[in-house]
């Protein structure tokens, strides 16, 4: 009996680990883009989770355009729609604050513009946050879906062990899969993922052959507000939120991130994964209090071990 | 203390004491307790950025996590209070060996780290700490009131009182940054953080002065949040351990301006008057705006003032002349290192069989070749022959997958880079590594420092470095503005400086006009004549069958011939390497 308990709740638990993993990579895809092609810390990122999780409940509640779809397929069409709201709203931060700071503007000058950056992040962070308290007010939402509620069943592992599949968070997680491996194509096989690569490596020589650099880090900049967008919809439909809830997310993003290794849009994906898996399945042995402190054991650990990340190579020349 | 400290230190003294004594005057008529609070957050806010700046600013290590040192100082005082009833006089004190502690034990692992690692790394710490602190129930602890005898505990009903405590903490914090800058210290911190690599091979051990840079930060932080904790008399983990408390050193500081002993001090000055006075202002009418307007100030001010407000006001206001060159001394006496004399018959450098792949491909394969004393060896071949590789084997910025190499008559592979600098090794780069910021006497400066000479000496030795390649005219010029000659000349003056009995020279000629060239093969032909043994990489053929007494060829990290110049080029296979197949057919058709 005990022991069925026991599986029961372990295949409960990987299964919850697997599912928001995939969701926490997707959201992570979106940091390590800008982290990986631009090399800019953005302390803003959770914020713009939070932005793509309001304009889903915007898009697809009360009289939202998407109202009409209902509340089955609704949030999830919200969700990706975020990402080309919060797409735009990203290439104007950029156009207007970021490209001040950084990209070919601050290469080669001392600390290339890492200061400056942070500053201006860190900037931005604060006012969506307060701005976030003003419009959207401090109680908290979520975008309802009757499937939040439901879940598929799955028995026959051991005795009477079943599994629980919150319907939500599996369409949310296919989603993000989704969302995730047509990025990653785009990226490898298109000449603007060729660009955006060419703008990482070496924004110098990239512009030499004749890449409009500036442009295609405003690209990366939006693609990854809208990718972190796309992943802060599908958490909304399964998840309570509000405008701080930012602070939460931007910590799991860049264990996330480094764990995959900086620079690696694959890798991204992987550590978020990591990171979701290694939170939920904590909650077998830890205290919920200490489910978050087991991410940063986890994710110092690994660093330790693996400077470069998982998935990340380094290198440098002398 | 470095060059010119002197001066530097009255001035900022003189400063300094005007500042204390201003502020203490404003705050002996500000009455109201919200205002007085204000007046007492800012100087600890000050300390905490001065803190970070230690670090961050002048050692170029990002932290994003400097709570936990400010949690850990502000957590030791009100346990020490609560627990032992231990007063806080001796509780800050008693942070800061737990700030100092913590700080070694966070340095260790986390040291391993370069770049935007370390940087997020760091933030891991404090959040980890928080959630620790959260579980074991010390969610809010207040400090306990001592009705009978409050001073003796830090309390005062008298709030001015207060400021009095804060900005006597914010005075001991700047001076320490001010000995720090104007020490050893702080130009080996400022040097790694322009280029960690060139300071190692100039003979700084990097991770120790990061190591020192964070015990010292770690230390004040803590004071910082020990004094903070007995202001607020109640702490929460959040309030000390949170983000929002790692992101206020790094914001006052970049906002004052990094690397400054002022920068903390005016952003604190500026910041946290007008994010409380928002809060108070605006908080109540429309909650958020306060943020909002707080984020809009940072980033005008940043865009304005991408250096902090400090750097750019000095730029725009007070720049001031270039100080005078240094009165041209008689040649002050250089202290000269001394070496053990190798007899004639055994080569200075003795390399044997030294290999070193990447992956599948042999950079490096089997090289053998000695250096003898007062010898030029020019070691030519190819792109990709595997010369820099050679080179960064030699000095340790690489290691070797086999083979030995011998100064004379010491091992030297298997050491770190600073440790071969000191063995007597000067390196310069292909591509030169400068501390752009620094005045050039400075940037040679390092390379005495690294092989622990005393300040005077190393002061000395660096002129006379400066001296032998000719540039002691531009000592004060800051090397961003030199010319590319005039910066491989500087690199070779900081090899000099240290007074090495051999120089590794990377492509010293590359990039230079044909009469700049002639320029730098004649200081190096005068060093010859001084009894420097040199070995150098050369493309420039002519340049180097004036200059080398003896060449290596290298082809596909293997040598391919040694011997004198004549001998060398006529070699067919040098010249199959070096020309093609094609060439040599065409010459003897």
């Amino acid at each position: 009996m005990d022991l069925e308990v026991l599986i029961e709740n372990t295949l409960n638990v990987l299964a919850a680990g697997v599912t928001i993993g995939c969701i926490y990579g997707l959201m992570c895809i979106g940091l390590g883009l800008i982290f990986g092609i631009m090399r800019i810390v953005n302390f803003a990122q959770g914020e713009l989770l939070m932005l793509g999780m309001y304009a889903s409940l915007y898009l697809v509640t009360g009289g939202g355009v998407l109202a009409f779809l209902g509340p089955y397929v609704g949030p999830f069409v919200g969700a990706l729609c975020a990402g080309p709201i919060v797409f735009a709203g990203g290439a104007l931060l950029h156009k207007f604050l970021i490209a001040r700071v950084s990209g070919l503007r601050t290469a080669g000058s001392i600390d290339d513009g890492h200061f400056g950056q942070l500053l201006v992040t860190l900037g931005i962070s604060l006012i969506l946050q307060n701005g976030g308290l003003i419009v959207f007010g401090s109680s908290p939402q979520t975008v309802r879906t009757p499937l939040a509620s439901r879940a598929f069943e799955l028995t026959g592992f051991y005795g009477d062990a079943t599994v629980f599949l919150n319907k939500a968070r599996l369409i949310a997680c296919t989603v993000a899969i989704i969302t995730a491996i047509t990025l990653y194509l785009v990226l490898e096989y298109t000449r603007l993922g060729k660009a955006l690569r060419a703008a990482a490596d070496n924004p110098t020589a990239a512009t030499y052959m004749g890449i409009d650099v500036d442009r295609a880090y405003r690209i990366a900049f939006a693609l990854g507000c809208g990718i972190t967008a796309v992943a802060g919809g599908l958490m909304a439909t399964y998840l309570s939120f509000g405008p701080f809830i930012g602070l939460d997310y931007v910590i799991i993003m860049y264990s996330g991130v480094v764990l995959g290794g900086m620079g690696s849009i694959l890798g991204a994906f992987w550590g978020g994964l990591t990171v979701g898996f290694v939170q939920q399945c904590s909650a077998l042995v830890l205290p919920p209090q200490l489910q978050n402190a087991a991410i940063f054991v986890v994710f110092l650990l690994i660093v330790m071990l693996r400077p470069q990340g998982l998935f990340g190579r380094s290198a440098e020349r002398a | 203390m470095r060059q010119g400290a002197t001066a530097r230190l009255r001035r900022d003294g003189i400063a300094l004491a005007v500042v204390t004594v201003a502020y203490l005057a404003i705050s002996t008529f500000v009455t109201n307790s919200y205002y007085q609070l204000i007046l007492t957050l800012v100087p600890i806010w000050a300390v905490f950025g001065v803190s970070w700046n230690i670090l961050s600013g002048y050692g170029g290590q990002l932290s994003f996590g400097h709570a936990s040192f400010f949690g850990i100082g502000a957590y030791t005082v009100t346990l020490a209070l609560v627990y032992w009833n231990l007063t806080p006089w001796l509780g800050i004190p008693l942070g800061m060996v737990a700030g100092a502690v913590a700080a070694v034990i966070i340095g260790t692992p986390t040291f391993r780290l370069r770049g935007h690692y370390f940087a997020l790394s760091m933030l891991a710490y404090p959040l980890a700490i928080l959630y620790f602190l959260q579980y074991f129930g010390f969610q809010e602890l207040s400090l306990p009131m001592h009705r009978e005898n409050p001073a003796a505990f830090l309390e005062f009903t008298d709030t001015r009182l207060y400021t009095v405590v804060a900005i006597g903490l914010l005075a001991a914090g700047v001076l320490a940054c001010m000995l720090v800058e104007n020490s050893r210290f702080g130009l080996a911190l400022l040097a790694i953080r322009q280029n960690e690599l060139a300071a190692e091979a100039a003979g700084i051990n990097a991770r120790q002065w990061k190591m020192r840079a964070l015990t010292a930060s770690g230390t004040i932080a803590a004071a910082a949040g020990g004094l903070y904790a007995c202001v607020l008399l109640v702490v929460t983990p959040d309030s000390v351990f949170g983000l929002l408390v790692s992101a206020q050193p790094v914001v006052v500081t970049l906002f004052g301006g990094v690397a400054s002993i002022w920068g903390p001090v005016i952003g604190a000055a500026v910041l946290v008057p007008l994010a409380e006075s928002l809060n108070a202002q605006l908080g109540s009418i429309l909650p958020g705006i306060q943020g909002v307007v707080y984020g809009g100030a940072i980033i005008v001010i940043i865009l304005a003032a991408p250096d902090g407000l400090f750097w750019t006001i000095r730029d725009r206001w007070f720049r001031r002349a270039l100080p005078p060159p240094p009165p041209a001394l008689p040649a002050a006496p250089a202290p000269s290192r001394t070496y053990v004399t190798v007899s004639a018959s055994v080569p200075l450098l003795q390399v044997t069989d030294l290999s070193r792949s990447f992956g599948g491909l042999r950079a490096v394969s089997r090289v053998s070749f000695t250096v003898a004393q007062g010898e030029i060896l020019g070691i030519i071949g190819p792109n990709g022959a595997g010369k820099t590789t050679l080179f960064n084997v030699l000095n340790g910025v690489l290691s070797p997958d086999e083979g030995s190499a011998m100064l004379a008559g010491q091992p030297m592979l298997g050491r770190k880079v600073y440790q071969v600098c000191r063995m007597g090794v000067g390196r310069t780069f292909q591509v030169v590594r400068s501390f752009p910021r620094l005045p050039l006497l400075d940037n040679v400066v390092v390379g005495a420092y690294g092989v622990g000479l005393p300040d005077r000496d190393a002061v000395a030795a660096a002129e006379q470095a400066l001296r032998r390649v000719g540039l002691l005219q531009l000592a004060t010029r800051q090397a961003g503005q030199l010319t590319n000659k005039q910066l491989r000349l500087m690199e070779l003056a900081r090899a000099l400086a240290g007074q090495p009995r051999l120089l590794l020279l990377d492509e010293t000629l590359a990039g230079l006009g044909r009469d700049e060239c002639e320029d730098v093969l004649d200081v190096l032909g005068k060093l010859r004549d001084e009894g420097m043994t040199i070995a150098i990489i050369e493309h420039t053929m002519h340049a180097m069958m004036r200059l080398a007494d003896r060449f290596v060829v290298l082809d596909h990290g293997a040598v391919l011939a040694t011997g004198l110049p004549r001998d060398v080029v006529e070699d067919r296979a040098v010249i199959e390497a070096y020309l093609g197949k094609k060439f040599l057919a065409r010459q003897n058709a």
